[in-house]
């Protein structure tokens, strides 16, 4: 793992829906080491912990990487009034990212709410060999679709109370295509009722499937033991951290009512 | 260019700084942005004899200049330790402090036993703990606790031993002389301070814990006055902590009578944070014509 701390320029920033922010950041060393589902620890100015935020984009070649973040409390609402031409403190690239596979023909990227924007990364790098599906509250909560759609994945959107694509939960449509084709992997992040469910699926279908966890962090790197999350590995219960040891894990390692 | 070096308990330290216990693992973390040889020493998350998983999650909220944390000890236990993470450590050209957190004395003094045959260099007792049930904070809450913990783990050991203490007491002072009485070489202070916050629209506490330790700038002025009325009080060195994040504040708790500092809370802020403290020490002594950091020790002139 190679991170670094730093202040970097902020050289877009966008609302795209309610209380939700896109920002793209040039940060050459940062891109050059960030992989799909790994995040960026941001300082908001005058704070004394840093807020974990997935990575949404990485552009190698340009060297910048974009987040994609909801407004949450004090600390996100500090970060999201930086504009184009203000610096961002950030350590990163942190954490241990989703497993990519070339030889993967068909995988599946599930999002949840503000848990969509590390799906762009993976859907960028598989391409027609994926379905996003999203899910979302509400239409005006729904985010990234075109994104999604210039990759040359195929798209399907839920909205819990029927605003926009189909009414319903994402679990739904997973399941259809888990029943009717073979997929290689699963790819989720979203709230921690949602990716239990798809985890539940994808044993059903044995389905390889990777989940992306959020909790409270310290350190970000795996020092403080402050994020933790209980796996079991082995047949033995433990708690491993969700920003060194995670975010991402196999979902068959997450203990689901820990 | 000053001379930053300081001597606790015989063990000379390059300069005064520390990563605190708990914020730092073992170093290996941090090993990725800065050589930790740049470091005065290194106080290693706190051991048990055996395996401990923690508290459940969340373990950390922000507050307001600082945050609570609720971590409970999780540690691999002192076997572990010894056979994968201090031989490591002893390589890193700095000074470090194993720190001992049991939940019983006698947990306490079987840790002090196995680490008295290693090369470690000093001994931190933490009996401190705010996070969990049994042991920690319980141990240093009296002075007849503290003392008597002091007194079988300093049987235990040769090696330096220094106490940690909490700020959840009524006079730090004569907790602290208790412990010196007993025979311990140092003392370090403070602790997190106990608190809680409660998320008010759903009325839960934010750390599962219910309860935690606060730290972070918000403790400074705190620690500033412990370790003042403490310096006051006994003959043997004290280390302070609580809140430090820049070097003015570390000469200050110098100044108040520390003859080192450790920072915590800083170092999730800025992980550079030590290293930027040593620098920024240097720099407060060059710019005062001050030779020695030890010179500074205890200067405060009170009114």
């Amino acid at each position: 793992m190679k991170y670094t701390q730093g202040k970097y320029l902020v050289i877009e920033k966008k609302a795209i829906a309610k209380d939700i922010f896109s920002m793209k950041i040039n940060c050459p060393e940062i891109a050059e080491n960030a992989q799909p589902g790994q995040f960026v620890h941001v300082l908001p100015t005058g704070f004394t912990l840093r807020r974990p935020i997935s990575i949404c984009d990485i552009d190698k070649e340009k060297g910048t990487i974009r987040i994609v973040f909801i407004v949450k409390g004090e600390g996100t609402k500090e970060i999201s009034a930086l504009n184009e031409g203000n610096v961002i403190d950030m350590l990163a690239p942190l954490g241990h990212g989703f497993t990519i596979n070339e030889d993967f023909k068909k995988v599946i990227l599930v999002g949840g709410g503000i848990g969509t924007p590390p799906m762009l990364p993976l859907a960028k790098i598989y391409k027609e060999k994926s379905t996003v599906i999203s899910g979302f509250r509400s239409a005006d909560a729904v985010i990234l679709q075109d994104d999604f759609k210039n990759t040359g994945a195929e798209t399907i959107l839920c909205t819990d109370d029927g605003t926009m694509g189909i009414k319903g939960f994402v679990t739904q449509p997973l399941e259809e295509i888990l029943k009717s084709e073979k997929i290689d992997a699963v790819y989720s992040c979203g709230p921690m009722a949602m990716l239990k469910n798809i985890a539940a699926v994808c044993d059903k279908y044995n389905t390889f499937c990777e989940v992306s966890l959020e909790e409270r962090m310290g350190c970000g790197i795996g020092a403080c033991l402050v994020c933790a999350c209980k796996t079991n590995v082995n047949g033995e219960e433990h708690f491993a951290h969700v920003c060194k040891n995670g975010p991402v894990f196999n979902s068959k390692e997450v203990v689901w009512n820990g | 260019m000053a001379d930053l070096s300081v001597n606790i308990a015989g063990v000379e330290f390059k300069n005064p700084v520390i990563p605190a216990s708990g914020v730092f693992g073992y170093g290996r973390e941090y090993e990725e942005l800065f050589s930790l040889s740049r470091l005065g020493g290194i106080a290693t998350k706190g051991t048990t004899i055996t395996k401990r998983n923690g508290n459940p999650a969340p373990r950390i909220a922000e507050t307001p200049s600082g945050m609570l944390n609720s971590v409970g000890l999780q540690n691999p236990g002192i076997d572990k330790f010894l056979e994968t993470e201090l031989p490591n450590l002893m390589k890193k050209d700095t000074v470090i402090l194993a720190n001992i957190a049991g939940s019983t004395a006698e947990e306490c003094v079987e840790i002090a036993k196995k680490l008295d045959q290693t090369d470690v260099h000093m001994i931190e007792l933490n009996i401190s703990c705010p996070n969990v049930k049994q042991g920690g904070m319980a141990f240093g809450a009296s002075c007849d606790g503290a003392a008597s913990i002091t007194k079988q783990v300093r049987k235990a050991t040769k090696k330096p031993l220094i106490v940690k203490l909490s700020p959840n007491v009524t006079s730090i002072a004569e907790i602290a002389k208790s412990v010196e009485a007993e025979g311990a070489d140092a003392l370090s202070l403070i602790n997190t301070v106990l608190g809680m916050r409660i998320d008010i629209n759903t009325k839960r506490p934010i750390l599962k814990n219910n309860m935690g330790g606060l730290s972070g700038p918000a403790i400074l002025p705190i620690a500033v006055r412990m370790v003042w009325q403490t310096a006051n009080a006994v003959n043997i060195p004290i280390i302070g902590m609580g809140g430090i994040s820049k070097a003015e504040e570390a000469v200050e708790i110098m100044m108040a009578g520390a003859s080192a500092v450790q920072v915590g809370a800083a170092i999730f802020t800025d992980p550079y944070a030590p290293v930027k403290i040593i620098d920024g020490i240097n720099d407060y002594l060059d710019r005062n014509n001050i030779s020695s950091v030890r010179d500074i020790i205890g200067t405060v002139e009170p009114w």
